[in-house]
This record gives C-alpha cells, sequence and structure tokens, in this order.
C-alpha cells in the first residue's frame, strides 16, 4: 500500500518534457509569438552576415570597381537588420526568463505541495535533503536549460532551417550531401543521449547524497564534537563530495564526447562538400564563386547543428532534474484526502471506534492485530504498553497518518478515509513525542495551531495550561525566539510549546504520544490537570510510560504485542495483578526510590 | 554581503586566480587545448584558402580535377579539423576537471569550516542556508571555469586578428579597434546593474532552500495539524519572491547578450561604408577593407566566449562572497596542548560558572541572556551526582559547559583539575562522554552509529547493548548491527535511539559520564534495567545524571537542586526533601498527585 518517492521517474526525454510542460502550463503561455520572435531574431542572424557578404562581393570587390553608393545602401540595410535583431533577441529573453520563471515557480509550488500530501510513510521512506533539492536545485537546473539552452535550441532550428533553404537555392546536390552527412550524427547522437541522460541522472542523485552528508555536519553539530567524531564525519562528507565530482567528471567526459562527434562530422562535411563541389565545379555545373558562397552556407549550417548538440547534452541534465520533480509530483498520496467528495464532520464531542484493525508496515510484520476498540466522547483514555507493543502506531492510525491493512477506524461512525482532511485535522490534533518547532517566535509557533490567534489567545492559552511562570522566565516572553527547530529551548521547553500549540488549535479530539516525556514532574502534573479541567467536553487519548497519565485518566488501555490484553479504570487494573498492574508496580517504584 | 558595492573586474578576477591556484595543471591542459582550437579554428580559413587557390582553382579552370587533388583538398581540410577536435577535447575534459575538482575542494573547506566552528556559531546561521553555501554557492562562484578556458585560448586569436588589421591599414584598424572599448563599457555597465541581482537572486535561493528544508523536517506537525496550505502559502510567498528576482536577471541578461553581439557587427558595417569611400578615393585597396572586416566577424566570436565569462563574474563573485563568509568565519573554540590522563575516574569540577547566550529580539536587536548564575558544581571521581530542576531551569546547558560544548562567560570547568580550556582538540571527548537529552543518529548502521569510527569489535558492540537494554531489539532488525538506520534514525523508535545513544557512551568506557534525561523514551522497567546494568559495568566512573524519577535520583551519592540557572541547594535525597521546598515538590509530584487521585475516588467511591 504504501509507496516511496519515485528516485527519479521513468519517463523518456520527450515524455519527461511533455509532463514536465504540462505541470508548467506557463512555459506554454505566448509561446507563439516568442518563437516568431526567435524566428525573426534567426532570420536577422543569417541574413547579416549574408548582406555582409554580398557587400564586399558585390559592392567592393565588384567587377566595375567599389561602389560606395551600394556599400552605403547595404550598411544601412544590414544597421536596420541588426538592430532588429537585437531588439528581437531582447523581447525573446525576457519574454523566455518570464515564461520559465513563471512555469518553474509553479513547478516548485507542485512538488513541494505534493511532498506535503504524501503519507508519513512515503515521507520517511526519503531523505530531507534530497526532498529539498527536488525542489530547489533540480528545478535550477531545469531553469537553466530553459533559459539559456532552450532559445539557442530553438534559435539553431531556425538557423538550420534558413540555412538550408539558402543552400538548396545554391545547389541542391550539394545540399544533400550535407544533409547525408549529418544523418549518421543524428544516430551517434540520438545514442549518446542514453549515455549522457543516465550520466546526469547519476550527478542529480549525488547532489542529494551531498546534501544529505553535509546536513549531518550541522544538524548534528552537537553530538559530533560531543564525541569528537569530527574527522570521521568530515572522511564521510568527502566520500560524498568525492562521488559528486567523479560522476559530474563522468557525465562531463560524455558529454564532451558526444559534442565533438557533432563538431568532428561539421568538419568533415565542410570537407567533403569541398571534394564534391570541386567535382561539380571542374565539371561546369558549378561555378567557383557559388562553390565559395555555398562553404560560407555550410558554415552558417553547422554552426547552429555543433550548437545544439550541446544544447541536447544540457537538456538531459534538465530532463534528469525534471524527472525528479515529476518522480515526487507522480508519488501517488497513499493516505490521501478526498477532498471535495469528503465528509466533513460538524464540532463536537467526538467518539472514535476501530474495527478489527491490523497494520503492518510495508514489508514488514503486522505489528497490530485485529483491534477493537471505541471511545466514548468526552472521556481521557490513557494507552500504555511496553515500548513496541504499538501503541504509537495506534495514535498514528486514529489521526489518519497511515491507513489500517485491514479494518477501518470511525470517527463519529464515519471511516476516517472518507472524512475531508481540513475537518479531519480541525477535529483531531496530534502532539507528538518530537513536536518540531520553527525558526521563530515563541508567539509565532504557538499560534501556528491557530492561525488567527492573537497575543492575548496565545497568552491565555498558556495561563491555562499553567505555564505563564515558565513564560516570564524566558528571555523575551512571547517574543522569544526559539531558534532552528526549537534549538534554544530544552527539550522538554519544546514539549510544552507542541502541547500549547494543539491545546490553542482547540480540537475535539486531542491525542498525546509521550507528549510531556522531557517535561519535569510537577509541570506534568500541572499540565495533566490543566488538561483535564479544559478537556471536560472534549476526548483526550494519551500514549505515556509514565503511569501518572494513566492515573488520572478515565480508562485505560493496555497494548501488550499489538493486541489490547486489558481496559478499564486505573483502579480496577490495577487489583486485577495482570500486565497493567506489573507495569505499575514498576512504575510505582521508580517514584518512591 | 555588499550588495551595493558593485564588485570590480579585478576582484573577480581575483577570485578566478583563487580557484586556478588549486588546480593549476588542469587550468593550464584545458587552456593548451583551447590554444590549439584557437589557432586551428584560423587555420581552417587558412587551409580552405590554400586548397582553394592550389587545387580547387587549378581544376575549375583545367574543367578537370584529378583524385590526388581530391585526396589534397580532403586531408588539409580533415586534418585541419581533427586537430582541431582534439583540441575541443582537451579544452573541455581539462576544463570539467579544473570545475569539478576546485569545487570539489572548496566544497570540503567548506563543511571542514562547519566541523570546526563551534555551536554558537551553528545556532546562528539556518542549516538551509548552510546547506546551499555548500552545495549551490560554491557551484555558482567556479561556475566561471566552464567558460573561460575557452576564452583565454581564444585570446591568440584576439592578438593575431589584432596584429594582422594594424599590419594591414592602421586607420581601418583603429574604427576595428573602437569595437573593443564599446565592448568593455557594455560590460562595466552591464557588472554594475547585474551584481545586486544576482546576489539578490542568489541569497532568495538560499532563503527557498530554507523554508524547504524547515517545512520538510517539520512535514509531521504539519500533516497532524493540516497546516499543508499555509506551508504551501510561506513556501510561494519566497518562490514568487525569488521568480522575480530571477526574472530581473533575465532582462539584464537578455538586454546585455543582444548587445554584445551586435557591437562587432556594428564593428564590421563601420569598417566596410567608411572603407568603401576610402577606396573610391582611392587611399585603400579593396582587399584591404575586406581583410579588416573579415578580420573583425573572426574576432567577434573570441569577444563573445569573453562576454560569456564576463557574464559569469557577477555570481562567481556573489558565491564567492557567501563562500568566503564561511571560511572566513572565527570564533573558533581554542585548544590547549594538555592531554587528559586515562585511569579509572575523573573528577568534573564547575566552578562560579556564568553563562549566557546571544538572543535576538523580533526586530533583530542582539542582546545576551544570562542562562546560568555563578554556578559551582562538583562531581568528586567516581560519584554519581543528580541535576535535578524544573522545566527550562538550565540543566542541559550545565551538561554541555562539563563537557565544553560551550565555553562559561566567567568561571571555569575542569576535568582532574585541568581546565578544559587547556586541553588539546579531542581531549575531552577521549575520556568523557554525553548522552544528550535528543539524540542524533547518522544515516549509517547501527555497528557505525555506536563505534563512530573507532576500533571496537562486536564483542564489545554487544556488550555495550546490553548495558543499554538494546540487545533485543537489535537482533531482531533485519541486518542486526549491520542494519542501516536511516536519516537521523528514521527506522527506529524514540526510546529504541535513546538506548543506541546510550551504547554510544558506554562503549567507550568514559571516565565521566554525563547523562542528560537520557531514558525519557524508553519504559520505566527498561530504565531500571539500564540504571543496574550501568551502575555494575561502569564501577568507578563518574556519572552527572539529570534526572526527573525518583529511581534514578536515588542512585545518586549527591543531589544538586538547581531554578533558574542558580544553584538553590545540594545534599542527599533526604536533606533536599527535608530543606528545599522547590525539589520536595517536583519529586513527589507523582506520588502526590496518585495521593490526590486516590483520595477523590475513594470520596467518589463514598458518595455513590
Amino acid at each position: 500500500m504504501s509507496s516511496t518517492i519515485d528516485a527519479t521517474s521513468r519517463l523518456g526525454t520527450l515524455d519527461t518534457l511533455r509532463r514536465g510542460v504540462d505541470l508548467s502550463p506557463e512555459l506554454r503561455r505566448g509561446l507563439g509569438v516568442t518563437l516568431g520572435l526567435a524566428a525573426l531574431t534567426t532570420a536577422g542572424r543569417v541574413v547579416v552576415p549574408f548582406v555582409v557578404q554580398q557587400t564586399t562581393d558585390h559592392g567592393l570587390l565588384g567587377k566595375n570597381g567599389p561602389d560606395p553608393g551600394l556599400v552605403t545602401r547595404d550598411v544601412l540595410l544590414a544597421l536596420v537588420a541588426v538592430v532588429i535583431t537585437a531588439a528581437c533577441a531582447y523581447a525573446v529573453n525576457v519574454r523566455l526568463f518570464r515564461a520559465s520563471e513563471a512555469g518553474l515557480a509553479s513547478l516548485r509550488l507542485r512538488g513541494f505541495r505534493h511532498m506535503h500530501d504524501l503519507s508519513m510513510l512515503t515521507q520517511n521512506s526519503e531523505r530531507r535533503g534530497s526532498m529539498v533539492s527536488r525542489v530547489t536545485s533540480d528545478v535550477d537546473t531545469i531553469s537553466q536549460f530553459v533559459q539559456f539552452g532552450g532559445i539557442i535550441l530553438i534559435l539553431s532550428l531556425g538557423q538550420i532551417a534558413v540555412a538550408t533553404a539558402l543552400m538548396l537555392f545554391y545547389s541542391p546536390l550539394l545540399t544533400a550531401v550535407v544533409w547525408l552527412c549529418f544523418v549518421p550524427l543524428l544516430f551517434v547522437i540520438r545514442r549518446f543521449q542514453t549515455i549522457v541522460g543516465r550520466a546526469y541522472t547519476t550527478v542529480r542523485e549525488r547532489v542529494g547524497d551531498l546534501l544529505a552528508a553535509v546536513s549531518e555536519s550541522v544538524v548534528g553539530a552537537a553530538t559530533i564534537r560531543a564525541y569528537g567524531v569530527e574527522e570521521r564525519t568530515a572522511t564521510r562528507i568527502d566520500e560524498a563530495i568525492e562521488a559528486h565530482r567523479v560522476a559530474s567528471i563522468g557525465a562531463q567526459v560524455r558529454s564532451v564526447a558526444a559534442f565533438s562527434s557533432g563538431q568532428l562530422v561539421a568538419g568533415l562535411t565542410l570537407a567533403v562538400v569541398l571534394v564534391v563541389g570541386t567535382v561539380q565545379a571542374s565539371a561546369g555545373h558549378l561555378t567557383l564563386g557559388k562553390l565559395l558562397a555555398f562553404l560560407f552556407l555550410v558554415n552558417l549550417f553547422t554552426q547552429p547543428v555543433q550548437q545544439a548538440t550541446e544544447i541536447l547534452n544540457e537538456l538531459q541534465n534538465a530532463v534528469a532534474g525534471w524527472r525528479r520533480v515529476i518522480g515526487v509530483v507522480d508519488t501517488p498520496a497513499d493516505v490521501a484526502d478526498p477532498g471535495e467528495e469528503g465528509e466533513v464532520l460538524p464540532r463536537g464531542p467526538i467518539t472514535v471506534d476501530f474495527e478489527g484493525v491490523s497494520f503492518a508496515y510495508p514489508g514488514g510484520e503486522e505489528v497490530l492485530h485485529d483491534i477493537d476498540l471505541s471511545i466514548a466522547p468526552r472521556s481521557r483514555v490513557a494507552i500504555v504498553g511496553e515500548t513496541g507493543s504499538g501503541k504509537s502506531t495506534l495514535a498514528k492510525l486514529l489521526t489518519r497518518l497511515m491507513d489500517p491493512t485491514r479494518g477501518r477506524v470511525l470517527v463519529d461512525g464515519v471511516d476516517l478515509r472518507r472524512v475531508r482532511f481540513s475537518s479531519l485535522r480541525e477535529r483531531v490534533v496530534l502532539v507528538p513525542q518530537e513536536g518540531f518547532l520553527f525558526d521563530a517566535t515563541l508567539r509565532e509557533n504557538v499560534r501556528f495551531g491557530r492561525p488567527g490567534a492573537t497575543d492575548d489567545d496565545v497568552r491565555l492559552a498558556l495561563t491555562e495550561l499553567g505555564l505563564d511562570a515558565w513564560l516570564s522566565g524566558l528571555p523575551q516572553g512571547l517574543a522569544t525566539e526559539v531558534g532552528q527547530r526549537g534549538e534554544s529551548l530544552s527539550a522538554g521547553e519544546r514539549q510544552l510549546v507542541a502541547l500549547a500549540r494543539a491545546y490553542l488549535a482547540d480540537p475535539d479530539l486531542l491525542v498525546l504520544d509521550e507528549a510531556t516525556s522531557a517535561v519535569d514532574p510537577s509541570t506534568e502534573v500541572r499540565l495533566q490537570r490543566a488538561l483535564e479541567g479544559l478537556t471536560r467536553g472534549r476526548t483526550s487519548i494519551a500514549i505515556a510510560h509514565r503511569l501518572s497519565t494513566a492515573e488520572a485518566a478515565d480508562e485505560v488501555v493496555v497494548v501488550d504485542r499489538g493486541r489490547i490484553v486489558e481496559r478499564g479504570p486505573h483502579r480496577v487494573l490495577v487489583r486485577q495483578g495482570g500486565v497493567y498492574a506489573a507495569l505499575h508496580a514498576s512504575w510505582a517504584a521508580q517514584q518512591r526510590g | 554581503m555588499s550588495v551595493d558595492v558593485a564588485p570590480s573586474l579585478r576582484r573577480s578576477l581575483g577570485i578566478v586566480a583563487v580557484g586556478i591556484r588549486r588546480e593549476p595543471r588542469w587550468f593550464a591542459f584545458a587552456v593548451a587545448g583551447s590554444t590549439v582550437y584557437g589557432v586551428m579554428t584560423v587555420l581552417t580559413a587558412w587551409a580552405i584558402g590554400k586548397v582553394t587557390r592550389e587545387q580547387v582553382q587549378p581544376a575549375v579552370a583545367a574543367g578537370h580535377v584529378s583524385a590526388h587533388q581530391l585526396r589534397v583538398i580532403f586531408a588539409w581540410v580533415a586534418g585541419v579539423v581533427l586537430v582541431n577536435v582534439v583540441g575541443v577535447v582537451i579544452r573541455r575534459i581539462a576544463a570539467g576537471f579544473t570545475m569539478y575538482n576546485v569545487a570539489a575542494t572548496f566544497r570540503r573547506e567548506v563543511t571542514r569550516q562547519y566541523l570546526r566552528l563551534p555551536l554558537s556559531w551553528h545556532h546562528r546561521h539556518p542549516s538551509g542556508q548552510l546547506l546551499s553555501n555548500a552545495n549551490a554557492d560554491v557551484e555558482a562562484t567556479w561556475n566561471v571555469f566552464a567558460p573561460l578556458p575557452m576564452a583565454l585560448g581564444v585570446l591568440i586569436m584576439l592578438v593575431a586578428g589584432i596584429v594582422q588589421m594594424v599590419l594591414v591599414d592602421p586607420v581601418m584598424a583603429l574604427i576595428g579597434l573602437a569595437v573593443f572599448p564599446a565592448l568593455f563599457l557594455a560590460n562595466v555597465v552591464f557588472q554594475r546593474s547585474m551584481s545586486p541581482k544576482v546576489s539578490r537572486a542568489q541569497q532568495l535561493r538560499a532563503e527557498v532552500s530554507e523554508v524547504a528544508h524547515e517545512s520538510f523536517e517539520a512535514a509531521l506537525i504539519v500533516k497532524s495539524m493540516g497546516r499543508e496550505d499555509e506551508e504551501a502559502r510561506r513556501f510561494e510567498e519566497v518562490t514568487r519572491r525569488l521568480q522575480a528576482a530571477n526574472v530581473a536577471v533575465g532582462r539584464t541578461r537578455g538586454t546585455f547578450d543582444p548587445v554584445i553581439e551586435a557591437i562587432p557587427t556594428l564593428g564590421t558595417l563601420a569598417v566596410l561604408a567608411v572603407g568603401a569611400r576610402q577606396v573610391a578615393s582611392g587611399a585603400l585597396q579593396p582587399a584591404a577593407v575586406v581583410q579588416v572586416a573579415y578580420l573583425i566577424s573572426v574576432l567577434a566570436f573570441p569577444v563573445r566566449a569573453l562576454g560569456w565569462v564576463l557574464g559569469e563574474l557577477p555570481r562567481t563573485v556573489v558565491g564567492w562572497d557567501r563562500v568566503d563568509a564561511v571560511l572566513q568565519a572565527r570564533g573558533e573554540l581554542p585548544y590547549g596542548s594538555a592531554k587528559l590522563q586515562r585511569h579509572g575516574a575523573s573528577d568534573s569540577r564547575l566552578e562560579d560558572v556564568d553563562y549566557s547566550y546571544d538572543i535576538v529580539d523580533e526586530d533583530g536587536v542582539e542582546s545576551r541572556f544570562q542562562a546560568i548564575h555563578g554556578v559551582s558544581l562538583e562531581v568528586p571521581a567516581g560519584a554519581t551526582v543528580a541535576l535535578v530542576g524544573p522545566t527550562g531551569s538550565g540543566k542541559s546547558t550545565l551538561t554541555n559547559l562539563t563537557l565544553r560544548l560551550v565555553d562559561p562567560d566567567h568561571g571555569t570547568v575542569s576535568l582532574d583539575g585541568v581546565d578544559l580550556r587547556e586541553v588539546r582538540r579531542g581531549g575531552v571527548s577521549e575520556v568523557a562522554a554525553l548522552v544528550p537529552q535528543q539524540t542524533f543518529m547518522f544515516d549509517d548502521t547501527v555497528r557505525g552509529n555506536i563505534a563512530l569510527g573507532a576500533d571496537f569489535d562486536d564483542a564489545q558492540v554487544w556488550q555495550a547493548l546490553e548495558t543499554a537494554q538494546a540487545t533485543a531489539f537489535v537482533r531482531e532488525l533485519p541486518h542486526g548491527l549491520d542494519t542501516r538506520v536511516g536519516e537521523r534514525g528514521a527506522s527506529l523508535s524514540g526510546g529504541q535511539r535513546q538506548r543506541l545513544a546510550l551504547a554510544r557512551a558506554v562503549i567507550r568506557r568514559p571516565q565521566v559520564l554525563v547523562l542528560d534525561d537520557a531514558t525519557s523514551a524508553v519504559d520505566p522497567s527498561v530504565e531500571q534495567a539500564i540504571l543496574a546494568a550501568l551502575r555494575s559495568s561502569s564501577d568507578g566512573t563518574t556519572v552527572l545524571v539529570v534526572a526527573y524519577r525518583m529511581s534514578t535520583i536515588t542512585l545518586a551519592d549527591r543531589i544538586v537542586y538547581i531554578e533558574a540557572g542558580r544553584v538553590v541547594d545540594q545534599g542527599s535525597h533526604d536533606e533536599l526533601q527535608e530543606r528545599c521546598p522547590g525539589y520536595e515538590r517536583l519529586v513527589t509530584a507523582y506520588v502526590r498527585e496518585a495521593a490526590e487521585r486516590a483520595a477523590m475516588a475513594a470520596d467518589e467511591e463514598v458518595t455513590a
């Protein structure tokens, strides 16, 4: 059921381009005008040297001596052509930049958004650094190609067409010779494209590895220092840098081979044309002047062909980037939002039912077996069990971070898979053990729970949770910057913020997964009291190994090896002498020391 | 960042020189290849002229061509082309080596800085930015090596061409040469207008990467709170700004390219116009004009190649500024030369320590916040001391100070009487180990994460895992010790990561073991087992433990109770419970709570 993000989409070059352009419709917008202007630019690029050559031949070296009048007229003509060409080139450039930047921005946004739409398991199958590169440097590769390569490619094709037309005018036979020389090149280029494409795909992957390795040295800075493993980390980074370097050079060598074959063919074509042309001219089918003029045109023809082979290499680089972005966008979101089709549940007390729920992680053994559980509205439930018993999995199924492999989870009698995400997330909020904080102020982090909340709302939430004393001890109160990932705060403080954030979101069901594990006992007890007082009317489910939570709950659910083995109020279970009684005894012993 | 100072050409060339010095040999190869290419490009025209004069013309005149003549024609042209292609291959491959080698060198240097600079520096720099420095900025700096050798190689063409022009006719040459100041001027204008724009785009590129990085790291929270739309908006905001910045860059570049291309053509046209008059007045031979006009068009190409380099330079400067900011960053912890002795247990001491850190308010104004006030903390060799205090009271900061992850503003931190500032680099971690509250796992195997490259055999690893109560779950992993744990240990649970982190510490048989609430994510029974195993295996080790649980606290010989960065009291558990109300409240919270609840429940039962 669960998938991983495709390292790279398996589409061929043309399909990738087609899909890429579909994903960035802006690339197509106004393309007709741009191509028209590009055609003018191309015509100018061919016409100007042609006029110059004609001027030289007829104006300066004419049979009747130099003709200043003709030269002046031609020069003025060329001048106009130069200005028009430059103006068109400018317009083409700007239009292309606008269209491509707009198109690639939407591609970035699409990829970014989809990354968040993917299921948690799919997200966890990918390194963060690699996820980042898919919406940053991979897209940059595409923009480089579209803006510089793309236009040159279009202009080159235009120039090839114009040069062919002019060549035909001089000598159809020699034109055929030129084209015949280039046909084998087309096959060679096709072959090289595959090779070069593969090489660039490897480069893109190495960039992902490189970012992952570097990010360890940044995110793991404290651990690296505490263990003095700078050298080892350096070695690991160096390996990634080296792999990237080798892959890049490999791609470069392959693309040079492809490019040089184009250049070689271009040069040899010139030689062949000269040979065939000489035969033709000596047989009287061609004048020497026409042969020389034709040679000039061959240059106008081969130059864009060479450029095009070069650009095709860059195209492979861009396609490699494109494939990685498309790989994200085309990865199905297997825990999908039913969207418009889905149901919107009214706010209010909430019931939760597990019906014959089993779950196995992809490729793993079943970790939950046939769970039936119903949780009444307004109740406070504690789920306890040993590490690995499956209690966190329950929480993830309940908040639809994952879907069960068998059975179903119902909220107010509706299968979670049919509930619209916006409705579900409003009603059910999970507070995980390591609640990520953003590099922003405390206020902004708490407000993440309810974006419209005012300062007073935030302060009230913290006060209601009994955290005002803690707040006043912070250097700048609500304006305190929490640092990257909240690292200016301690782990316990981060949990306080995460809890306040969820509390402010005001869901009907609050799921706490070890949400206070790093908080000191007296603060935890205070929080629990606050939540209790305020959760009246709200359902709460807490997963905890500090059993003080269980003691306070209306009902305790004991999970053991993927099954619910006991359930009931604390004071009943503790007398039963079962799994819970044992867990509690060990907990109580710790408290007494 | 020097956005408003338009970096001069000299400065950018200085940066290029820095790169060349790193790979002089490959660069020389590339320039040599390019020279061959330049010479051969000129020779192609010459060869065609030669065979036309010597073979084609006579053949056409004779109305007959021999096979020998055809062979000569083909051999000359094909020969020159072949050598030319060889030149190109050498130039491009060598340029690739230069570019990627230099980039790799600087990536190593930049990441070496990441490892060298202190934690406080890391806290001030967003990780997204640091990733961007090591990747995109290095790339932006050295991309110039792709067009550079070509531009230098064809300089030969440029010089040869100019000399020829002057030899043909100084006056005509002057008109032709007017092209170069024009190009130079265009370039100066371009650089000035381009640099701030490129700088802004590069900065925004880093910001896009920062937002993406943070947002993806927060993926679980975003999902579980249904904030995907808000995150998408946040990303869109910075993406749109990057888009606008890139379009601005494009507009400038889009102006520059056609201008650069038009200038040599304009030169050619000027030469033709003026030349035609000169010829008409008899002052000049037509052939001279043609030759000068031809030379300008030949030179247009190397000039364009130079243009590519010049167009790349603003990016080079901006990229380098960002890379160099990392390379020049100071504030390294200075190290001494003392070596800590290995023996059974160390004595750890903090004396009258103050510690503050930089804080930035919402307006970006920096100030200092004192987190630790005059703390003295003594952990005698072999003793176990528990650090107890409310959330946010400074316990983790004290553990960091103990192992010199940070230096105090005032006071001294020592091990075995040696001030940690005098200990050589890496010396502290040889004798002391920290298990932090939040564990960090490398994307490596279980074994790799525990040994961290040190030489431990399997038996030792298993023994450490045993102490950390991790043997059972590691055995069940698909490849045991060789199972890869994923990025940041993603495939493991929080409790499993904590136990591996613990094994990582105990395997080193540290003389000082600092546990910062290191078992918060494991079950009580497992924690009990861990503590028991630690006690038996770490005989004699000095232990400083941050703890909340009574079971842990009571293992300690002495308890230090802190609040708001100050030591409030210290002594045995009984003493503190007697005389320290804050401590008493904290450690008995659960018991009191349980008692109250039991009482309440009893009341309810009675009333019911």
